[in-house]
């Protein structure tokens, strides 16, 4: 009885072994397409039928993307972005979400209740004013002007505070006897055991800045200004100069840093978006 | 003890107050001076008049926004059709004893973390017309492929296929941690009944999923009518097909920062956030009719 349901268990999950290979075959032609792109020549790129791998690997193509590109500029640009934004939110966000999850006072409902307000607000609305804001700060085509809405985050908040709610109270009591005040205890008791929360919210903006177009788009206008994201989606005007193998290189070289913080922290990413998206 | 709470008293101000201000100047603001703008003209030396709801009868009388909306109604559909593939694929994943889930769950998440701007250059060069991949793969069962991003309906199409392969890692994601919430008591008492494999996904799985597929449409709907992303990174703004296959956030960017006109960008603004809101309001009315919660 056992073998017999366990013989029909494994033949059906070969079916389903078919099933999810062909599915990733899907997910992963388009990277697979792209590292072969990257090491090709115009030519073979161009070539119909198409060949399945390049006659020679191509290393010229990567080479090429620092000469023909701002590349190294957007890319600094990149890490500055991310780190700006990801750093200002984990201390502003736990920091507020504390607040908010633990502390009394005056005006917190409707302060909670404003700050909650703009999530379901699409980032549009807000777009023209906060570009009149940055310009008018002096802060246009700067790494400041990309940083500076993002650090503030309701839905970062939102996450934190319902992560602070979640950890026991008798922590934060014994330190408030061990003579601990409220930003000692927050600092050195709570903040650790709120790391979880925290990795989840990193990696989401980190995910995030990384990807972000429309608004470093707005603020930003000189090439060796601009994010990745703005510098690779704006390149129509080289087009005709630089050959396809070149962009399939600087498109590998842009997303390298966010898959390989995937593919390392696999677990952790899966369980941050998971967390995220059901709250 | 009063004065530890006296003191007390300040500490919260001290940690909300950055992001309350933030928010203050960087988000409330901004809502009430979109609105008020959407109200308005700008001059051509950058002052701003009163119009009143001349905006609003522009943009009702605007064909373009029409167009804009259908595309986006046509983007979304076609990525809604991710989420059932979802459910496929994070089911069979799901199945106990299967091996090499870790292997999967990377491949398939892959495409969500990657960057859009990055693999939307693939893209363009796989749905090249003349020597890209996907149209060769196409002649080989006899189907001579468009032209995919010079062509208006097909580039959309393109646009949204691009999404729906982005958004099954989010979808399967989501689904997974809800088929952990189906007990493994359900299986085992269907199959003593003797329900076969499909009855049972038919009748337990999919049902005891009904939440995580209403989350899902609700994200993936917002979502679409937000499309701007993939359609400027993978047609790019000069691109002729661009008036038939844009996006009411396309629209948006190209009346504020294109042609300076603010207030009328304000306007669409206002709409994308009215037809969000709405869409919102009526999935959330329409659950009850088929979201099971226990």
């Amino acid at each position: 009885m056992t073998s017999r349901s366990d013989r029909q268990r494994l033949g059906s999950n070969r079916l389903a072994h078919a099933v999810l290979m062909l599915g990733s075959l899907v997910m992963m032609f388009p990277f697979l397409w792209q590292l072969k792109m990257a090491f090709s020549s115009q030519a073979e790129i161009q070539s119909v039928p198409p060949d399945l791998l390049p006659a020679q690997l191509r290393w010229s193509n990567f080479s090429e993307v620092f000469q023909r590109l701002p590349f190294l500029d957007q890319f600094w640009v990149s890490i500055a972005v991310t780190v700006g934004r990801t750093v200002g939110q984990l201390v502003l966000c736990s920091m507020a979400g504390y607040a908010f999850a633990r502390m009394s006072f005056r005006l917190k409902g409707v302060m909670l209740a404003l700050i909650l307000s703009i999530l379901m607000v699409p980032s549009q609305v807000y777009l023209i004013p906060q570009y009149q804001i940055i310009q008018q700060l002096g802060w246009l085509d700067s790494i400041q002007g990309i940083v500076a809405p993002g650090v503030f985050s309701a839905f970062g908040t939102f996450l934190m505070m319902q992560f602070f709610k979640s950890i026991p109270a008798e922590l934060e009591e014994a330190a408030r006897l061990d003579g601990c005040n409220p930003w000692q205890t927050f600092w050195k008791v709570v903040l650790p055991v709120a790391k979880p929360g925290l990795i989840s919210l990193a990696i989401i903006t980190v995910l995030a800045s990384w990807a972000d177009l429309l608004w470093p788009l707005v603020v930003t206008s000189s090439p060796e200004r601009m994010p990745l994201a703005v510098g690779l989606a704006t390149l129509s005007g080289y087009q005709g100069t630089i050959s396809p193998g070149v962009l399939m290189a600087a498109a590998l070289m842009a997303m390298a840093p966010v898959l390989i913080l995937f593919v390392v922290l696999q677990r952790r990413v899966v369980e941050g978006i998971a967390f995220s998206g059901l709250k | 003890m009063s004065r530890r709470r006296s003191a007390d008293g300040r500490w919260p101000w001290l940690f909300v107050l950055p992001t309350f201000l933030g928010v203050l100047v960087f988000y409330l603001w901004p809502l009430v001076k979109t609105l008020y703008d959407s109200f308005t003209e700008t001059g051509p030396f950058g002052g701003s008049t009163w119009v009143g709801g001349a905006n609003y009868s522009q943009l009702f009388a605007d064909s373009e926004v029409y167009r804009a909306v259908v595309n986006t109604v046509v983007y979304t559909a076609i990525v809604l059709l991710g989420i059932p593939l979802a459910v496929l694929f994070a089911s069979l994943l799901n199945r106990p004893g299967l091996r090499g889930v870790m292997i999967y769950r990377t491949l398939f998440f892959l495409p969500y973390v990657a960057m859009p701007t990055a693999i939307s250059l693939v893209w363009r060069i796989i749905y090249n017309g003349e020597y890209g991949v996907l149209n060769q793969a196409l002649g080989v069962v006899g189907v001579d492929g468009p032209s995919w991003i010079t062509t208006p309906w097909f580039a959309l199409v393109a646009v949204a296929l691009l999404g729906l392969w982005m958004s099954i890692g989010f979808n399967m994601i989501v689904l997974s941690a809800g088929l952990k919430g189906i007990p493994g008591e359900l299986y085992e008492a269907a199959s003593l009944d003797g329900a076969s494999q499909v009855q049972q996904f038919r009748s337990i799985t999919v049902p005891l999923l009904t939440p995580s597929i209403f989350f899902l449409s609700v994200v993936t709907t917002i979502a679409g009518f937000q499309l701007f992303d993939q359609l400027f990174a993978l047609l790019g703004p000069t691109n002729p097909v661009m008036p038939k296959t844009q996006s009411l956030v396309f629209l948006f960017y190209d009346a504020a920062f294109v042609g300076n006109e603010r207030g009328y960008a304000a306007a669409v603004a206002v709409l994308i956030l009215a037809v969000v809101g709405l869409l919102t309001l009526f999935q959330f009315r329409f659950q009850r009719r088929w979201v099971n919660y226990d």
